[in-house]
């Protein structure tokens, strides 16, 4: 599997870390990885819900959630999809009671990658079972925001 | 060029083990991994469909890609090489020594779509036409102006404008042939295109980012400015361009909306608000879909128009990183 640079790095910084568990708890609905590009999370932000991110390091013990959330994320990866999700994302969803709580996804991307826009979150809706509930470019713009938070109130009632 | 381009002042051995920012090694895989070359995109196939285009319609396509290969080779020689001596680190350098290239790959592959597809003459003609039209070498100019100036910062500004804005009022044309049957072998060459061109604007509009962070407020509104208004005179020119281009078929107005759609990916790319609102930037469905299968509505979950539950598409799942 190709990996992404960054998690070259850091697991072979520290191979060890890579075992799940004694991360720190969220009770936030909304749960999102946003890598040091801060796009995904000016998203978030600007949706005014509370929300946890993930650590940037994949060596870092990830995130426990404790109550129903969506996931935000974005697509890593080329043309052929591999590496699409994330490492980051791939540990806490092997978290078996993250996976059990994830409700559904919202994926960031670029519609400039052609078949690979957004794919990360098809495949994790694909894997858990749970749909793709909307899909944003880049940092989103005020529409997308709108129809988000809108459509996120509707989504938990 | 006219005047000495600034060299990056010391070099040292480039060390690959010791990374400052994950990011220039991430965008590096990213690059390597999506290498290619025209040689590999049968555009021979497209003879036949070629042959059922208008002369007015040939001639508009002939003209939309000596102006993106004009626009390549600035990004190339002139681009991506200003920008190396700014580098904070040294991997950086590299990334961007890769872009320069990529970009003369990407001028090289329109020669090959108009060797395969028209006359001596016809490429000659079109040749012609890119440096007579007034608005392409406005273009062309203001940008390699910017990046022939003294501030680090405007020219990623202008570097990411081009990448991420400039290119599309040509790369609607192969979109919509593609929409219609039509060139798409063509078609499935400049998606390559587009998409290094994503990688590219996100990285150089990430720099810029990482630049401001040090910033004093003050000089981050003076940026700011600067960013919206280059934008403001781009997109005036981009605008008669367009009709230069596309008025013969009657496209103007269809291009000028994915022109208003890119602009805001651009400014994003920046770390800017997206400025023009969403009734301007109403792209034509079939284009969308030419770019992005993904991209429709019926993926909104939300609005409940979609079939979004169900997800169809056969994905890569990479078992092994699984536990589940």
């Amino acid at each position: 599997m190709t990996a992404t640079a960054v998690d070259d790095h850091t697991t072979s910084a520290d191979p060890a870390a890579a075992e799940d568990g004694k991360g720190p708890v969220t009770d936030a609905p909304l749960i999102y990885f946003s890598s040091v590009s801060d796009n995904t999370h000016r998203f978030v932000t600007k949706l005014g819900v509370r929300a946890a991110r993930m650590p940037l390091l994949t060596k870092e013990p990830t995130l426990q959630a404790t109550r129903p959330y969506v996931l935000v994320l974005p697509t890593y990866g080329g043309i052929t999809g591999k590496g699409a999700v994330p490492r980051q994302v791939v540990k806490f969803l092997n978290n078996e009671q993250n996976r059990s709580l994830l409700k559904g996804v919202i994926g960031a991307g670029n519609t400039n990658f052609g078949e690979t826009y957004c794919l990360a979150a098809d495949i994790i809706a694909a894997k858990c079972h749970v749909p793709v509930l909307y899909r944003f470019e880049v940092m989103g713009t005020s529409e997308d925001v709108d129809r988000v938070t809108k459509g996120l109130e509707e989504f938990w009632t | 060029m006219s005047e000495k381009l600034k060299l990056v002042d010391q070099v040292q051995a480039i060390n690959w083990n010791r990374i400052q920012d994950d990011k220039d090694v991430d965008v590096w895989n990213r690059l390597v991994n999506n290498f290619w070359l025209p040689e590999k995109v049968p555009l021979s196939n497209d003879v036949q469909s070629w042959a059922t285009l208008t002369p007015e319609e040939q001639t508009l396509t002939m003209r939309v890609f000596t102006g993106l290969t004009l626009l390549d080779t600035v990004q190339a020689t002139v681009g991506a090489v200003s920008l190396i001596p700014d580098a904070v680190t040294p991997h950086e350098e590299a990334v961007l020594t890769n872009i320069a290239f990529m970009e003369s790959v990407h001028a090289k592959s329109y020669s090959s779509i108009f060797s395969t597809l028209a006359s001596t003459k016809e490429i000659d003609e079109a040749f012609r036409w890119s440096t007579e039209n007034v608005n392409l070498q406005k273009k062309a100019n203001i940008v390699t102006d910017y990046y022939r100036g003294d501030d680090p910062l405007k020219r990623k500004v202008a570097s990411t404008l081009l990448e991420s804005f400039l290119f599309y009022s040509g790369f609607y044309l192969p979109m919509y042939w593609s929409s219609r049957a039509k060139l798409t072998n063509t078609a499935d060459l400049v998606r390559l295109i587009i998409r290094d061109e994503a990688v590219h604007g996100y990285y150089i509009g990430y720099k810029f980012q990482r630049g401001l962070e040090s910033a004093t407020p003050e000089r981050r509104q003076e940026l700011k400015d600067y960013t919206f208004e280059l934008l403001f005179e781009l997109y005036e020119n981009e605008v008669q361009y367009t009709h230069d281009l596309y008025d013969s078929v009657g496209l103007a107005e269809d291009v000028k909306k994915f022109l208003h759609y890119n602009a805001n990916k651009a400014l994003m790319n920046l770390g800017y608000e997206a400025m023009f609102p969403s009734s301007v930037t109403d792209v034509n469905p079939a284009i969308l879909s030419a770019l992005s299968p993904n991209a429709d509505e019926n993926h909104d979950f939300f609005s409940g128009s979609g079939s979004s539950y169900v997800i169809g598409k056969a994905v890569n799942t990479e078992d092994e990183d699984w536990d589940f």
